[in-house]
Parts: C-alpha cells; sequence; structure tokens
C-alpha cells in the first residue's frame, strides 16, 4: 500500500522540476500559468502565448486542450465543484456562459477589474454574457461568430443564378425567406442530386442567431415552445428539407466534411470560424469555388469566453494574461492567423482586420463582411440551458425532418419531449 | 483448509520436538515464536490480498455506494455539495421514462445482435487454430489485435464504412445490386451497424478463451471418437462443445455484463450529436443515457439512479444465469 501510495506520487510528480521549489516554479523561478481549451483554440497556434512570454521573461504558459466541448465542460464544472485540477485560465464556450456566470461566479475572478482591461473596447452585448448579476464580469470575450452565407460560385453558375457576392448577398437580403426561395430556383435549374444547403440545422443554428430571444426571456424563463422566433427558424429550416433543398447531413459528421470536397451542397450558413473548416475540408480542389456572401439577417453562432478560477495560485498572473490574450490587438492577431473574429469592436478599426481578404474564399473582403454582421447582430438573451435546448432542436426534431423524413410537427414534438426530459430536474 | 493443515503439520512438529527434550529453559520463546509463526500463516494471506480490496473499496465500492446514495436526492453537476433528499423519486419516474426504456430495449437488441454471432463465430474460430498450423502463434495474435485496438479508433473507421453517401459498405451493398441503407437513420441498420463493432473487436479475445479450454480437453476423447467413425464436425459437436460448457458460459457471462454498459461505440457512432444515439434515440444504450443524463443535461442524481437500475438488472440477469445453471447442473 505504501508502495503504492509513493508509485501515485511519483506520477504526480513532473519530473522535469526540481523536487522542493514549488509545484509551479521551475528552475529559474518562472511562473507557470496553464490555459485549459478545447479543440483548436488558436491562442497558441496563432503564437500569442510565446508572444507574450518574450514580452514577460518570468511567465511560462503552458495549455493542456480537450477535443470536444462536451467532454470539457463536465470537467471544468466538476474542477470548479472541488476546487482543484483547474488551469490558471479556462476557455467557456457561449453557449454555456449563462450557466457559468448563473452558478459558479463566486468561484470566478472578477476580470472587469483586471489590470488592462478596457470595457469599452468590447461588443456590448459580448460584455453582458460574460457578467454576473451581481455585476461582476468573470468572462472576458475572445471570438464571436458573425454570419455570412458561403456558397459554391461553379455550382451557382450552372444553375443560372448570380455567382459575384454582392449580387448573391442581394438576392435574400433582409429575409430568410429570401434564401429559401433562392434554394428553390436553384434547385428548378440544378438538377436531380444537387443539394442547396448541407442541412436544415445549419439554416436554423444561422435563422435562431438572429433574434434577440430565442430559448429564455430576459426573466430567465424558458419560453422556446411559444417564442415565434424560435418556431418560426425551425418551420423555415424544414421546408428546406421538405422542399428537397437540403443535402441531409449532420453537421460536424464524416459524411458532412465529404460533402464539402464533393461539393454535395451549393451553400452553407458560415460562421467566420467555419471559413477555416471549409478550407480544410474543401482542400486545394476547392480554392476559387468557394465564396461568401452577406447573410440575409445578422446573426450569430458561437464564440468563446476566458475565464480565471479563484482556486488557482496565481489568480493575479493569470487575469493579467487573460487581460492580453483578450485586448483588441492580440483578438485582430487571432482573426489573422486563425479566422477567430474579435469580440471587441475596437479591433474592427485595425488595418488587420477591416482590410482582411481570405485568399482562399476568392480574395473575399472578410473584415468587412463579418464586422457589417458583427454589428448588427441584436444583444441575445442566453439563458443556462441554452446548449441542451439548441443540440436537442438540431440533434433530434431537425435531424428527424431532415433524415428520417418526419413532418415538421413530428419533429419538433420530439424535440420538446426530449428538451422536457432534459430540463426538468 | 486441508492444504493449510498440510502444510502446517511438518513444521508445528518441528520446533516442538527440541522444547520436549529441553524442557523449561527456552519455551516461553518458542512458544512465542511458534505463535508468530501460526499468525503469519493465518493473517499473512489477508495482507497479500488486501492491496486489491483497499483499492477495490476506495474506487469501486465507495463510488457504488455514494453513487446509490446521490441516486435518493436532487443534484446537479453544477452544483455537486447541494443536495436535496428526494427518497426514490428518481427511480420511480424512470418507470414512467420512455427514454428509459427504450435504452433498455435498445441495450437488449444490440447486445443479443453482437452477443449471439460473436460467441458463435469465436467457438468457430477456435476450433481452426486449434488444429496444426503453420505459424499459429501469428494467427492467435492477429485474432486479438482487433480487441488491442482503441474503440475510438475502431469506431472511427467503422463510422466511414457505414457512412451513407460515400462509406464502403454502401457502395459494396450497391456493386451487387442492393440499394444503399441509411446505416445510422435506421433503427435496425443502426443497431447491425454498432453490433457490427462490438463483434469485431471481441471475437478474436473469446477465441482465445475458448482455444486455451480447448487444448485442456483430453486427446484421447477425440482418438476415441475418431475410431468410432465420428466426422471432424461430430467430434466438435460431441467432444468440444461439450467439454467447454463451463467455458462457454463464462464468455456469456462477461459478454453480457459488457453489453449492458456497452457505451463507447454507440457514442462514437453518432459522430455529430453525442449521446442521443441518433435522431430518433434508435441506438441509444442504457450507458449513453446515462452518460446523456450526467453530463450532457448534468442532473447527477438521476444519472446515478440508471447507473443503480443498470447495476440492478445486472444482479438479476446473474441470478436467472445462476438458477438456469443450477437446475442443468442436477439434470
Amino acid at each position: 500500500m505504501g508502495a503504492a501510495a509513493l508509485l501515485l506520487a511519483g506520477c504526480a510528480q513532473d519530473p522535469a522540476e526540481s523536487p522542493g521549489k514549488g509545484a509551479s516554479a521551475d528552475g529559474k523561478g518562472k511562473t507557470t500559468l496553464t490555459v485549459g481549451v478545447f479543440g483548436a483554440f488558436g491562442l497558441q497556434e496563432a503564437g500569442l502565448y510565446d508572444e507574450y512570454m518574450a514580452q514577460n521573461p518570468t511567465i511560462r504558459i503552458e495549455q493542456t486542450s480537450i477535443e470536444r466541448n462536451e467532454n470539457y465542460y463536465p470537467q471544468l464544472l466538476t474542477h470548479l465543484g472541488t476546487g482543484s485540477g483547474l488551469a490558471d485560465i479556462q476557455a467557456v464556450e457561449v453557449n454555456n456562459i449563462a450557466e457559468i456566470t448563473a452558478t459558479q461566479a463566486d468561484k470566478l475572478v472578477d476580470l472587469g477589474k483586471a489590470p488592462g482591461v478596457d470595457k469599452a473596447a468590447y461588443l456590448p452585448w459580448k460584455w453582458a454574457q460574460g457578467t454576473a448579476k451581481g455585476g461582476a464580469t468573470v468572462g472576458l470575450g475572445t471570438d464571436i461568430g458573425p454570419q455570412g452565407i458561403c456558397y459554391r460560385k461553379d455550382l451557382f453558375e450552372a444553375a443560372g443564378l448570380p455567382s459575384d457576392r454582392e449580387a448573391v448577398g442581394a438576392l435574400w437580403a433582409g429575409d430568410w425567406n429570401k434564401y429559401l426561395e433562392t434554394g428553390k430556383a436553384y434547385k428548378a435549374k440544378a438538377g436531380e442530386g444537387k443539394s442547396f444547403v448541407d442541412s436544415s440545422s445549419g439554416v436554423m443554428a444561422a435563422v435562431t442567431g438572429s433574434s434577440a430571444q430565442r430559448y429564455y426571456d430576459e426573466s430567465g424563463k424558458v419560453v422556446y415552445k411559444t417564442n415565434p422566433a424560435v418556431r418560426g427558424a425551425f418551420d423555415l429550416a424544414a421546408s428546406f428539407a421538405t422542399e428537397g433543398l437540403s443535402a441531409k447531413l449532420q453537421q460536424f459528421t464524416p459524411g458532412w466534411d465529404q460533402g464539402f470536397s464533393n461539393g454535395s451542397f451549393a451553400t452553407v450558413s458560415c460562421p467566420a470560424w467555419m471559413l477555416g473548416y471549409i478550407q480544410d475540408k474543401a482542400g486545394p480542389a476547392g480554392k476559387d469555388k468557394w465564396d461568401v456572401a452577406q447573410a440575409p439577417k445578422p446573426s450569430n453562432w458561437g464564440g468563446s469566453f476566458l475565464v480565471v478560477p479563484k482556486a488557482g495560485k496565481h489568480a493575479e498572473e493569470a487575469a493579467k494574461l487573460a487581460a492580453w490574450l483578450t485586448a483588441p490587438a492580440q483578438q485582430a492577431k487571432l482573426f489573422e492567423k486563425r479566422g477567430s473574429f474579435p469580440s471587441a469592436s475596437a479591433a474592427y478599426k485595425l488595418a488587420t482586420v477591416s482590410g482582411a481578404k481570405h485568399e482562399y474564399f476568392g480574395g473575399a473582403p472578410i473584415g468587412e463582411i463579418f464586422a457589417k454582421a458583427a454589428q448588427g447582430v441584436p444583444v441575445t438573451v442566453v439563458g443556462p440551458k441554452d446548449l441542451v435546448i439548441a443540440q436537442n432542436l438540431a440533434d433530434i426534431g431537425m435531424l428527424q425532418v431532415d433524415q428520417k423524413g418526419r413532418t415538421p410537427q413530428e419533429g419538433w414534438d420530439a424535440a420538446v419531449k426530449a428538451i422536457d426530459n432534459a430540463l426538468d430536474q | 483448509m486441508t492444504d493449510e493443515t498440510a502444510v502446517l503439520s511438518p513444521s508445528a512438529v518441528g520446533p516442538e520436538r527440541p522444547t520436549a527434550e529441553g524442557a523449561g529453559r527456552s519455551r516461553p520463546g518458542q512458544v512465542w515464536r511458534s505463535r508468530r509463526y501460526r499468525w503469519d500463516l493465518r493473517f499473512s494471506p489477508y495482507a497479500f490480498v488486501a492491496p486489491f480490496f483497499l483499492f477495490f473499496a476506495a474506487f469501486g465500492l465507495f463510488p457504488l455506494l455514494y453513487t446509490g446514495w446521490a441516486a435518493l436526492h436532487q443534484v446537479e453537476l453544477t452544483d455537486p455539495d447541494s443536495m436535496t433528499w428526494v427518497g426514490l423519486k428518481n427511480f420511480t419516474r424512470l418507470w414512467d421514462d420512455e427514454f428509459f426504456w427504450n435504452a433498455l430495449r435498445n441495450t437488449v437488441t444490440i447486445g443479443l445482435l453482437s452477443t449471439v454471432p460473436q460467441l458463435a463465430i469465436a467457438l468457430g474460430l477456435a476450433h481452426l487454430l486449434n488444429y496444426k498450423l503453420r505459424g499459429s502463434a501469428f494467427f492467435r495474435v492477429a485474432v486479438l489485435t482487433p480487441y488491442a485496438t482503441s474503440v475510438a479508433a475502431a469506431t472511427l473507421v467503422f463510422v466511414l464504412l457505414f457512412g451513407r453517401d460515400y462509406g464502403m459498405v454502401n457502395w459494396a451493398l450497391s456493386a451487387v445490386g442492393f440499394e444503399a441503407v441509411d446505416w445510422q437513420n435506421g433503427t435496425f441498420a443502426s443497431q447491425l451497424a454498432v453490433s457490427t463493432i462490438v463483434i469485431w473487436r471481441w471475437t478474436g479475445y473469446n477465441a482465445l478463451i475458448y482455444l486455451a479450454a480447448m487444448q485442456a480437453v483430453p486427446g484421447e476423447l477425440y482418438e476415441s471418437a475418431a475410431l468410432d467413425g465420428a466426422s471432424r464436425w461430430q467430434q466438435f459437436l460431441h467432444v468440444t462443445v461439450p467439454s467447454l460448457r463451463p467455458t462457454i458460459f463464462f464468455t456469456i457471462v462477461v459478454s453480457t455484463i459488457g453489453a449492458t454498459q456497452l457505451f463507447g461505440e454507440p457514442l462514437l457512432f453518432n459522430g455529430g450529436a453525442g449521446a442521443t444515439g441518433g435522431s430518433d434515440h434508435q441506438f441509444q444504450t442504457l450507458g449513453l443515457y446515462l452518460y446523456e443524463q450526467g453530463w450532457v443535461n448534468l442532473h447527477l442524481g438521476r444519472a446515478s439512479a440508471i447507473a443503480w437500475a443498470m447495476f440492478l438488472i445486472l444482479l438479476l440477469i446473474a441470478g436467472a444465469a445462476r438458477l438456469l445453471r443450477g437446475r442443468k447442473d442436477s439434470r
């Protein structure tokens, strides 16, 4: 037993560290800050850690990453609950931020007061999302997901539609129904086997992203069942399936990835972060075939925050780093390198953002397109269970309509049943 | 018990003899020594097995009991420390929970779809491996490789194979004139696909267990069967299978436990949506439903109740199997 305990203790110790100097300082007396993220978050890939370490020789930054947020987030909650196993800085996805501010705010540092944080630099709605009821801003926004519509120029031309991004945007400007009409026109000429959108759930996410009130009202009550914006988005998206305009794929599955490279569909709802994804999946063969146009209405899908747990050993240093990582200049770099769109509106004036063009998408002026969308996004009411509701609407309700050929009403009922089961404690 | 006395008697007698001669002088020390020796014999084995049980208590028994305790409360993952007592509510609600019954049904059908062919193929494979083969070691290792592959890697490959639009299985089906199957969305199709992954992973493992048991079957039985004119197939049916009965029973029990806890394959088969097990919950197993309640919906109390329900179901199955076996043995 004693030997086993020793072994376990041995595992926990970093062999590179000399014993007796404390777990967080290496031989040269540096302070190690850890950052916990999900997926390819981009901070490291954009070289921001290296830059910070070069400016602050006493700081060493280490990142731990968990591939999927579904696995990352529950772990973050258990770690916050026990106050151990936490990184000094933790990332939080936008769909989870309301739950974090509502239930975990007392365990997190108020970053609104951290040195170097300028409230005026952020989009007001993003700032509000990271702020708890008591007034503490526990989450600093990193990126947001303003949307355009990505489309295949060659397929549009083949179907007799305009292919210039201005003209394409004008086809559906101001109204999601016009997007549906364009789809019908596309289908009439494109012929069998050609789909207009990748999936109905993608359309639904885009349409719900353009309304201020979605699943919760301002008082925190669940209202998705009666909110016409949600039901409207569901029905509109469902008609893409019933009209035969959808390729009936499920997003973020291997089949969907293959759809990009095989050109199975002509358009896809495109938050800024999706551009890199398309480039990866469609590969070099898709270059100059894809372009991006303005979405019918300004809409947001996704985005993240950084929080600093109080239980961390270096909360003060971590807050400083979080402030620096989310400052406009760094957000602009993240956009330049990774395509994550800044949540700090001050960054939009920087030339790296305003003048950004995307090589792969025919040199589209993405800085301009997404900044316009970002500034038009309404202040969205977010609720603690947004993720659960959105996920069941998409993966149960809309998928049944899209892939199983159920009626929109049947799909809606199935989703409501699953959500009721999930929300009922 | 007989072993212990056999070990005890000669050594206990040994030191006894000189004390009888030199009585009075060295007696207390020797009594102490022999007593210590007896204690050593009696208690050391417990000390040797203790680490397992201590670890089991810490990482097996405690979580089990704690889960049982949590199942009687309303407790959320967002705040695991605050628990509200709700009695048996988490259990009684399972009775009306159509998702629970659906998951139980799926677990049973996927369990049957995977266990039955798996064990049958394993038996056949073991029989083939039992022949004198050139490079038999190679085949025995090869048959175990799927088991050594990680679930995640294997399932990802199977997801591609079973793809609706560009999957190899559908490509092969259409090549021989069948229609493409939507493997993820059909109820039976998806369960069959998930079962295939399970079969692929576990068949070799069971085959090796059968092979080990087969090699313990006395060769004379086969010789006399051959002399009586039994064919290979008759030998297999009338000599091999009856001799393997305890082993087959063991693999059935282990596979049933595995099937009841099936989790990784259906989770990863539904790459996009995680724990829902398909848009219609068509391949959501009990393990997945437990995960969905606990780690997606964050209801730890309800998840604990499902975990305990699964545990009770396993106990029921084990009890039924015991009864069945008991009856068979007495016959």
